[in-house]
């Protein structure tokens, strides 16, 4: 039996991925205590963080699902792009801007004159949180609702229950899947999360591990790091148990609602949606009028980009592999998954695993290398799936038929196969690019000395008070997450099946 | 010329085809016809080079391919006609004729022959199911294969399309002289375009013959019922000729010489007749099929036999008919199964 040719390049791949792990095992076994009641302290302000976050995600996430998916709403499309939009924003910069805008002596009380409660601490990153988080349960709990058969909803009522006892009996049990998948998302993200804790003054796992490697404490980091990722690995335990049920699709329901309801619906949703987004677009706007363009420096723009592009290039070159290794056996989609947990890692972890590997390496210390390697293997799953959902999709009678005309392997690779997944490997890019720009706690971590992007500045610019000057960079990476989050709709709507 | 001896093909420890034994005429369309799962796409893929063989031995001539001795599909001289066309979709027609010719001059030809000409710089999503099923085709031959492979190539097309182009697909292999074989699981299709049929059932070959004979003399019970409408009744068989309740024929023994014997009758082969006397069976269902009607009709025996009559004959379930043989040609028998 012959290997496939992508196995080689896809295994080391794999094993590339799981040096952070090996590298924090060994850094943590040099910390002296294992755990103590500070660490106790520190787990139960993660755990809550996670829990309200995800309470909160499930109250706003799954209405908002429930109204996208089967009410008939004028400018349909636009408003599901508006429920999504808060994903377009890095969650430090929600984070950054709600700091500012609330408490004495925030923008909201400078301008209007009302004082309103600070936002720190606990429920400060709880709500937070909740704002750029709950999209994920919006959307999976939207596809489950979708892929309902309304003629059980019609039967129901035929059968005489109403409408609302419909929803809780016969609509809602089935869609709890959907919504324990968007929960996990949201557990992993705000476990993960670095900027919305640091900046709420919050002192969760991701937080402490940064003070300690500012600390020189780098065997600590790597015990705290160590233990984040149990949690993590316990929820993506989890997650590999969910099984999405698959129901006979159907027409979904449609719901037309009168004015009053509408209204309802409209004073519902549009506090959420001014705080998510209005909000920091009216903050930078503002402090951009205050301090103009000048103080802005544009080439960090420029270090931002060009690492990001490099990024995008290595983790393209080695999903291709990783993705055909993927559709040709059982050891490469093992392969595959691996590749994987560096999805799962945290970016703080991450970082901190990598600067030890990069002090042991010392051609690699400090260089832009390290933290290029850093972004391709936190995002190298998104180029592996986006290049493996084209090469699934394509027939592969069409590569035998190349095959069967005359052509090498090699010859089918490259005329056939490699145009037709195009799409699929520069979507991947523009993702590992779109990512690796408003990436903060590894580029904080691992940016050569000098070496400032648009997140780490903007990180800065906070630890250092002079808010005005987020204003650029801030609205830059708004942008730049918007333009991230298009191409992931659009692909995802290009992978349902054809009607 | 192409022929295959002994040969046998496994998925995992499954084996899905076993010991088939066949020999291609030079411009012989071969039909290879069976059940859902009885092999024939798999023996296809094998000849192509695109899934391994077990055991037994493919020869071209200029190539021979054993389990050990493997050939890759585009060192095989062969062509391929997919189910689903397999037209790449980035490519015009052109594009797609001409994949890999040096001289598109011949690409041209079959262009014009088989009508593409308006087509030529489309893309193949613009275009209807026959006319990708004409490109492929057209692909095909431009490249000169030495051997062509037909996987159901008209499955996914409307059924008034299916009939026009099995014709311009027959042509076109015969133009192009070169031999095919040809899979399908439709019988009437293997009956009328091919110039032998190979039954297949459970990855083995039943019968492999004239279309007219597989039809008349099938091997075994299972070809006879697969190829069209087949009923049995109980009989004598003595001297080249079978004696039965409602009549005698000539008869041919397929596995017996003489002695109690079940004739194979198609429905043209039983005359039914209404009328006041005489009567020896009662009709069960009619199927009315435009031009004719199909009629079952239960002999007093309990034995159940179809026949075809003329549409002007109208019979409804619950008459009562009379029914005969009539035929010249010999109808086959088997060993009686008890």
């Amino acid at each position: 039996m012959r290997l496939p040719p992508s196995y080689p390049m896809a295994l080391l791949a794999a094993l590339i991925t799981l040096t952070p792990i090996v590298i924090l095992i060994t850094l943590a076994t040099d910390a002296s205590s294992l755990f103590d009641s500070h660490n106790l302290k520190i787990l139960g302000n993660t755990l809550s963080l996670m829990v309200l976050t995800v309470i909160g995600s499930i109250v706003i996430g799954v209405p908002l699902a429930f109204i996208s998916a089967y009410v008939h709403l004028p400018f349909k499309k636009l408003w599901l792009v508006f429920f999504a939009a808060p994903l377009a924003i890095p969650s430090y910069i929600g984070a950054f801007t709600l700091y500012a805008a609330f408490g004495s002596g925030g923008e909201i009380h400078n301008l209007l004159g009302i004082e309103l409660p600070s936002m720190d601490g606990l429920s400060g990153a709880a709500i937070v949180m909740t704002l750029y988080t709950f999209p994920f349960v919006m959307m999976t709990t939207r596809s489950s609702l979708l892929s309902l058969d309304a003629s059980m909803v019609n039967a129901a009522r035929t059968l005489g229950m109403s409408m609302t006892e419909s929803v809780f009996k016969v609509i809602l049990p089935r869609v709890v899947n959907g919504i324990a998948a968007g929960s996990l998302l949201v557990a992993l993200y705000t476990l993960s999360d670095f900027g919305t804790p640091a900046m709420m003054r919050l002192d969760t796992f991701t937080r402490v591990i940064y003070v300690e490697y500012n600390s020189f404490e780098l065997s600590r980091a790597a015990m705290l790091s160590l233990q984040l990722l149990v949690i993590v690995g316990f929820l993506l335990l989890i997650e590999s148990q969910i099984k999405t049920a698959s129901e006979r699709h159907g027409r979904a329901l449609m719901l037309f609602p009168n004015n009053w309801q509408l209204g309802a619906m409209f004073a519902m949703f549009a506090p959420v949606l001014l705080l998510a987004i209005g909000l920091p677009l009216a903050i930078f706007s503002l402090w951009l009028a205050r301090d103009g363009f000048s103080s802005f420096d544009f080439s960090i723009a420029w270090n931002s980009a060009y690492a990001s592009a490099i990024a995008a290039v290595v983790a393209v070159i080695v999903a291709i592999p990783v993705a055909h290794a993927a559709l040709s056996g059982k050891t490469g989609r093992i392969m595959e998954r691996v590749t994987y947990f560096g999805f799962g890692i945290p970016g703080i972890v991450m970082g901190t695993a990598l600067v030890y590997g990069g002090l042991q390496l010392p051609f690699l210390y400090q260089t832009l290398g390290l933290l290029i390697i850093a972004y391709m293997l936190r995002f190298l799953p998104l180029a592996v799936g986006s290049v493996r959902t084209s090469t699934e999709h394509l027939d592969p009678s069409l590569v035998k038929s190349a095959r069967v005309l005359g052509a090498s392997p090699r010859e089918a690779f490259t005329r056939i196969t490699l145009p037709l997944t195009m799409r699929g490997i520069i979507a991947g890019a523009a993702l590992v690019f779109l990512e690796s720009m408003r990436e903060l706690e590894a580029t904080l971590l691992l940016g050569p000395t000098g070496f400032e992007t648009l997140s780490t500045y903007l990180w800065r610019v906070y630890e250092a008070g002079y808010f005005g000057r987020a204003a650029i960079p801030g609205l830059l990476l708004v942008l730049i997450s918007a333009c991230g989050l298009a191409i992931m709709m659009s692909g995802e709507k290009r992978n349902q099946p054809e009607h | 010329m192409l022929s295959v001896s002994q040969l046998s093909i496994d998925y995992g420890s499954n084996r899905v085809v076993s010991d088939l034994n066949l020999a291609l005429g030079e411009s012989e369309i071969l039909m290879l016809v069976g059940p859902t799962g009885c092999g024939k796409s798999t023996i296809l893929q094998a000849l192509a080079g695109l899934i391994p063989i077990s055991a037994g031995e493919i020869n071209l001539g200029k190539w021979r391919a054993t389990p050990k001795l493997t050939v890759p599909p585009e060192k095989r001289s062969v062509g391929m006609v997919f189910q689903d066309f397999a037209l790449f979709p980035h490519l015009t027609v052109e594009q797609n004729i001409c994949f890999r010719l040096k001289d598109t001059a011949i690409a041209d030809h079959w262009i014009t022959l088989l009508g593409l000409e308006a087509f030529r710089n489309k893309k193949p999503a613009t275009l209807s199911g026959g006319q990708k099923q004409r490109v492929a085709l057209a692909r095909t031959l431009a490249h000169q294969p030495d051997f062509v492979l037909l996987d159901e190539p008209l499955s996914n097309l409307d059924a008034a399309l299916k009939d026009m182009l099995r014709w311009d697909i027959r042509n076109a292999l015969k133009k192009a002289g070169v031999p095919a074989i040809w899979v399908t699981h439709d019988q009437e299709e293997a009956l009328s375009v091919g110039d032998r049929v190979g039954v297949l059932d459970g990855g083995k070959i039943q019968q492999i013959d004239s279309p007219e004979r597989c039809f008349s003399i099938p091997n075994n019970r299972f070809v006879a019922r697969f190829l069209g409408e087949a009923s049995f009744i109980r009989g004598q068989f003595a001297n080249n000729q079978a004696t039965t309740a409602i009549g005698n024929v000539p008869a041919h023994g397929v596995d017996c010489q003489q002695g109690d014997v079940d004739v194979l009758l198609r429905p043209d082969d039983v005359m039914l007749v209404q009328g006041e006397i005489g009567n020896n069976g009662v009709v069960v269902w009619v199927r009315f099929e435009g031009g004719s009607r199909l009629c079952a009709v239960e002999l007093s025996c309990k034995t159940v036999v179809t026949s075809r009559v003329s549409h002007e004959v109208v019979v409804s379930p619950g008459d009562k008919v009379h029914v005969s043989l009539s035929t010249s040609h010999p109808l086959a028998v088997y060993k009686r199964e008890d």
